[in-house]
């Protein structure tokens, strides 16, 4: 904006003669009718309110007015501008909700047209269950714990009150690793549970202990729909003053509750593990029937074959043994562990039928289990 | 363990009413595990009777030899006349009594019998074999022919005991007692609080010095030895019908009599017993361990060559049985077909052994008998006397034999097992209030003895030997009690930190990963080393150590993978085999390294924490197991649609994903073009990071495959991969990014073309640049590669990057950004001998 001029021009006051306004003012309402597109009301607004449009230029004059006419004459182009710029605002907007109705929807596409130029990945169902699992004991406070797969014997065996000549070790389908020089004896094995990672998290971290330890174990079974060489479990220890077996039936229920709905409950049957004492077989109710198939021919449930129950796993009382081979006084200390395989729970969990489809690596199976279960 | 019952019901008296299936649930509950209930003769329907055959016409011009019979039913055909039946088995003669099965009954399998039409007559029914009525193996392969006395036109659905149920259980590895009727027995008495009669309740002589001598010179290793003898034993008897069905029911296989008898008696207690032919045995029967490398053929006519801790028994030749386990060939009672030597006299042994002395020996020789699996798990010591006299009454009862009056027992003296228990301990073991008098009353029906108020002695039966510690006793009490009657509580945990670093980088990897396309495939770790060539790995490459595996599940794959690549391009090939084609895979897992120094781990003791150093050595003796992270890639990274063309997944992808990878760690990776095995080496990059002390570690490789690899392997052509070590990334990798001050004044951008040679990386160049620009650079971007040997001379590209300035404190002015544009040039040259294309 140029200053005010202080040397008055009596020849330019020609151009804010009344009528030169209302001519300009109606040549603006004229053009801004006449625009039949927002492009076209952009010229005329560019024409008409612009820094260069007339009216513009008037407004500029008013300043070199002598100082008895500038009231009126602000006056008069005030009013001018106001109106053109009501036009303007009036017709943009007519002329938005003409594009609106018209130009939108002749750009209209077709939006179930897919595009799934790079398809979407996904992580393995075990992993994600696993995770899943961890989850719920993460948020009770417990912490997860691994270990090595290719395990001493004395984590994997002895420790666990399996000494080298109890039948139990002769019966889990150890694979061995080859000793020094290929020699047989190595005292090394794979892993046959999780229950090493029990054992080293009793040695490592600061009572009271309370862990979860999923991971990869191993077995020498034959691949087929039921078994594999190579799976999964978790396993959970609880190492406090004072724990029950009432306090692991507590934490099996918020587990299976918390995996698989509202009113779910565990079952515990007597059965015997070296490294637990007493130890216990645990089975959930059927998370499908809810034990409804049970004695009812007319509906039968094909996930518990109408038994009412799933098994899931092994568990008990941490065996006092176990506790001394850690160097915890097992007069002061009590526990208690339990330990699932995850394949078992993804099969009745989530309908897989053969185990095969669970280690293959087919991306037809996998996609569909996404980033979490 | 199979238990019929009907044997079952001899020793408790369970209801009537009392199904295979309500036992079943009573003995889930109290721990065993009873995993079927069979239903003997379920679907069995007469009439089925003894017959007697009275004339045999052989029919002639079929393909197999055919009878024609008539047999003598009495009246259960309702008329007494002879019944006409086609046959078509020959173990049998005229009047032989046989199993007739009559036209309106039905077989095990809904086989219904009419009367028929078959080889031009009309039978009337069939003449049953073992196999037919679902009976299992009785060893004589043809119909059954009933002992002469059996009455004709007896009901034989009762005379073979044919209905029954037979509880299979599963036993576990420390009930040894319940291997045997009497301790399922006790187990359902106690479950159904019934009294029990035990059939090791025996009135048996005392020993005195007339038995057959026996010098016992291991006396840990066998802490008991009954010795019995029977003479005049009658070389044709057989065993009777209710002893071999019992035998059958429990899945053993009717022999001699005199083995039948020793077998049901070992089922019946859980005493395994062994028969000697007394006239093979010379001279005293001796219990001692073995001379390394001595010999003996056992009864499976295997030669054995013994070790020095197995235990023996012998004679005054030598061995003349693997104590336990098996016995030898050489003492065998024959066979009861060969009546001419069928054994007359024999010596009967009901001795204990020590668990652990069987199982290695059992386990050495790769034998598992009856008889040693029972004594792995633990046999009554105290029942070895009534075992023998058991045995003793029924071979005078069955075979008319005599019992001498000699009475062998070698017995080294212990004492009962004692426990102290704090009467409050299975309530704080199960959180529940139980009370002393039900811990005391549970554990008296298991058959301890408990003396004491708040402190009780517990003494154990000699049944149990399971029971040696507080929580054992614990156990007895709380299943008898009911697991299924613990409260439900829960414990209060200390606050846990969540997961690791590790932890989390290991899910974050995952989710990156997916997130872009790649689908997790996990696989076996196990390989076979050959597979290092089809990696193109060179002979001295590291990754050739494997550690290797005894007893492989598959001969060709002995090893562990030291690289995640052989598993993941399987699972490539596969899917691709089965028709998809466009592919991106992951994988993250543990590789295995052998250590430089191999030792074996040798086991501390468990009766003490080992120390630290006992643990040091232990773990220093365990491969090497980092986490590695992979992909592997073909086919098309973008499909092609209707917004155009596809884009084929190649070496670029790889390497991105790498990035991907190192950028959830935290790690700066630098990437740098190299040349390893697998990789195509004019498009395989190199992959390293700075470590806490300075230097440089290379963590992985990523680019395309090597054609020799692709080819090799089977693999789609251009298939591209990268691997990871990911702990590697983890140690050098910083989780806490820092914040980055955000400027607001306006960015000025200049774009710069340079020409360098083909050789010179992109990296070095932007390097420069970027150290050149110094601080007022914000970023910088490559949005072009262009090569053309016209306009740019032979053997060169042209890069252009734009580069993005900014200043925290002012608006830059166009000669401060032109002169850091300038300089970053300036240092490009320098160091690159980049120049401005013109």
């Amino acid at each position: 904006m140029s200053a005010p001029n202080k040397s008055y021009d009596p020849v330019e006051v020609e151009a804010l003669k009344p009528e030169e306004i209302e001519r300009m003012r109606d040549e603006a309402l004229a053009a801004f009718a006449a625009a039949d597109s927002l492009d076209a009301l952009q010229e005329a607004k560019v024409a008409h309110t612009g820094g260069t449009s007339p009216l513009a230029l008037a407004n500029r004059e008013i300043g070199a007015l002598p100082p008895h006419a500038k009231a009126a004459a602000g006056k008069l182009v005030g009013q001018a501008r106001g109106a053109v710029n009501k036009a303007l605002a009036t017709r943009q907007t007519e002329l938005e909700a003409e594009r609106d109705a018209r130009v939108l929807v002749e750009e209209a596409v077709d939006v179930t047209l897919p595009h799934d130029r790079v398809p979407a990945g996904a992580r393995h169902p075990l992993t994600t269950l696993s995770e899943r699992i961890e989850d719920v004991f993460v948020a009770m406070g417990y912490e997860v714990a691994e270990g090595p797969q290719a395990e001493a014997e004395w984590f994997n065996f002895d420790a666990l009150n399996i000494g080298p000549d109890h039948p139990a070790r002769g019966e889990a389908d150890t694979f061995f690793v080859q000793g020094p020089d290929g020699g047989t004896e190595s005292g090394v094995v794979l892993r046959t549970h999780t229950s090493p990672v029990q054992i080293r998290s009793l040695l490592e971290r600061e009572l009271p202990v309370y862990v979860i330890c999923p991971g990869r174990v191993y077995r020498t079974d034959e691949l087929d729909a039921t078994h594999t060489p190579v799976f999964h479990q978790v396993e959970l220890l609880a190492v406090d003053e004072g724990l029950t077996m009432a306090d692991l039936k507590g934490t099996l229920d918020h587990m299976v509750q918390s995996l698989f709905g509202e009113g779910m409950k565990t079952r515990l049957r007597p059965n015997f593990f070296p490294f637990t004492e007493p130890s216990a077989e645990m089975d959930m109710v059927c998370y499908v029937c809810r034990g409804e198939s049970v004695g009812n021919p007319d509906r039968p449930c094909r996930t518990c074959s109408s038994e009412g129950w799933i098994e899931l796993g092994g568990c008990g009382m941490v065996n006092p043994k176990v506790l001394t081979a850690c160097g915890v006084d097992p007069e002061k200390y009590s526990g208690f562990a339990f330990g699932f395989g995850i394949e078992r729970m993804l099969m009745f969990r989530h309908n897989v039928e053969d185990m095969r489809d669970m280690v293959e690596g087919d991306v037809r199976f996998t996609r569909p289990f996404g980033m979490e279960i | 363990m199979r238990v019929p019952l009907s044997w079952l019901r001899e020793y408790v008296d369970l209801p009537a009413t009392e199904t295979g299936r309500d036992v079943q649930e009573k003995l889930v509950s109290a721990g065993l595990e009873v995993e079927t209930v069979e239903q003997l003769g379920a679907d069995l329907k007469g009439p089925l009777v003894v017959g007697q055959v009275l004339t045999i016409e052989e029919l002639e011009g079929f393909k197999k030899p055919i009878r024609f019979c008539t047999v003598d039913v009495g009246t259960a055909n309702g008329t007494g006349e002879p019944q006409e039946i086609v046959c078509g088995a020959r173990n049998f003669a005229v009047g032989d009594k046989v199993v007739v099965v009559l036209p309106g009954a039905v077989l095990p399998g809904n086989f219904a019998i009419a009367a028929r039409k078959t080889y031009g007559r009309t039978s009337h029914g069939m003449i049953c074999s073992g196999d037919e009525l679902g009976m299992g193996d009785d060893g004589s392969h043809g119909i059954i022919v009933l002992p002469p006395e059996t009455e004709v036109g007896k009901d034989a659905i009762e005379l073979l005991e044919l209905v029954d149920e037979v509880l299979d259980i599963a036993v576990t590895a420390n009930r040894g007692d319940c291997l045997s009727i009497r301790g399922v027995a006790r187990e359902t008495a106690i479950a159904y609080g019934l009294p029990l009669r035990d059939p090791a309740l025996l009135d048996v002589p005392g020993p005195n010095a007339f038995g057959y001598p026996v010098q016992v010179s291991d006396p840990a290793g066998c802490d008991r030895f009954t010795a019995r003898t029977v003479t005049g034993l009658d070389p044709e008897a057989r065993s009777p019908i209710w002893l071999r069905r019992r035998l059958q029911k429990v899945g053993m296989r009717p022999i001699s009599l005199a083995v039948d008898v020793t077998n049901y008696v070992m089922m019946e207690l859980g005493q395994p017993l062994h028969a000697y032919d007394r006239n093979l045995v010379q001279g005293t029967i001796g219990v001692r361990l073995a001379e390394e490398g001595e010999k003996l053929v056992t009864l499976d006519g295997v030669t054995r060559t013994l070790h020095a801790e197995d235990l023996v028994i012998t004679d005054e030749r030598g061995p003349i049985g693997l104590a336990g386990v098996m016995g030898g060939a050489n003492t065998e009672i024959a066979d009861h077909a060969d009546v001419e030597n069928a054994s007359t006299e024999v010596v009967i042994e009901a001795a204990h052994f020590d668990a652990v002395a069987i199982a290695r020996t059992a386990r050495r020789h790769k034998m598992s008998s009856e008889a040693s699996r029972r004594f792995e798990r633990g046999v009554d010591p105290q029942a070895a006397a009534a075992a023998a006299q058991r045995t003793v009454d029924l071979l005078v009862l069955l075979a008319g034999g005599t019992a001498e009056a000699g009475v062998t027992e070698v017995v080294a003296a212990s004492a009962p097992h004692t426990i102290a228990l704090p009467a409050g301990h299975p309530d704080k073991v199960a959180g529940v209030d139980y009370g002393r008098e039900t811990v005391v009353r549970r554990l008296q029906e298991i058959g301890c003895d408990v003396y004491g108020q708040d402190e009780l002695l517990v003494t154990v039966p000699s049944w149990r030997p399971d029971l040696t510690e507080p929580n054992d006793l614990a156990e007895e009490v709380i299943r008898l009690e009911g697991y299924e009657n613990l409260p439900s509580t829960l414990p209060k945990l200390p606050s846990g930190r969540g997961l690791t670093h590790r932890q989390r980088l290991h899910r974050r990897v995952g989710r990156a990963l997916a997130g872009a396309g790649y689908v997790e495939a996990p696989n076996y770790p196990f390989i076979g080393e050959q597979v290092f060539d089809q990696l193109g790995l060179d002979a001295a490459d590291p990754a050739r150590r494997v550690v290797k595996l005894t007893n492989p599940l598959n001969d060709e794959e002995p090893a562990l993978r030291t690289s995640l690549l052989p598993g993941l391009l399987g699972a490539l090939r596969r899917n691709d085999g089965r028709g998809s084609h466009d592919l991106a895979l992951f994988e993250t897992g543990l590789v295995f390294h052998p250590r430089e120094e191999r030792r074996i781990a040798v086991s501390p003791p468990v009766d003490r924490r080992p120390s630290e150093e006992e643990i040091a050595t232990l773990d220093a003796a365990l491969p090497e197991q980092p986490r590695h992270a992979a992909v592997v890639l073909a086919g098309a990274r973008e499909q092609a649609g209707w917004w155009g063309k596809g884009r084929p997944a190649d070496w670029a992808d790889a390497v991105e994903a790498a990035r991907t990878v190192a950028r959830e760690a935290g790690a700066e990776l630098i990437v740098r073009g190299g040349k390893y095995g697998p990789w195509h080496p004019g498009r395989c990059a190199e992959l390293a990071v700075v470590t806490a002390d300075g230097t440089e570690r290379i963590v992985g490789h990523a680019g395309e495959l090597h054609p020799r690899v692709v080819k090799a392997f089977g693999l789609p052509a251009r298939t591209s991969a990268a691997e990871l070590n990911l702990d590697a990334l983890e140690e050098v990798g910083d989780d806490t990014p820092q914040a980055p001050s955000i400027s607001t004044f306006p960015v000025a951008t200049q774009d710069v073309a340079l020409v360098v040679d083909k050789s010179v990386p992109h990296a070095d160049v932007e390097a420069a640049l970027r150290d050149g620009a110094g601080e007022l650079l914000e970023a910088i971007r490559l949005f072009d590669v262009y090569e053309n040997d016209e306009q740019l001379g032979a053997g060169h590209k042209s890069l252009a990057y734009a580069l993005r300035f900014r200043a925290g404190d002012r608006t830059l002015t166009v000669d401060e950004a032109s002169a850091a544009r300038d300089a970053a040039v300036a240092l490009a040259a320098e160091r690159t001998g980049a120049a401005l294309r013109s």
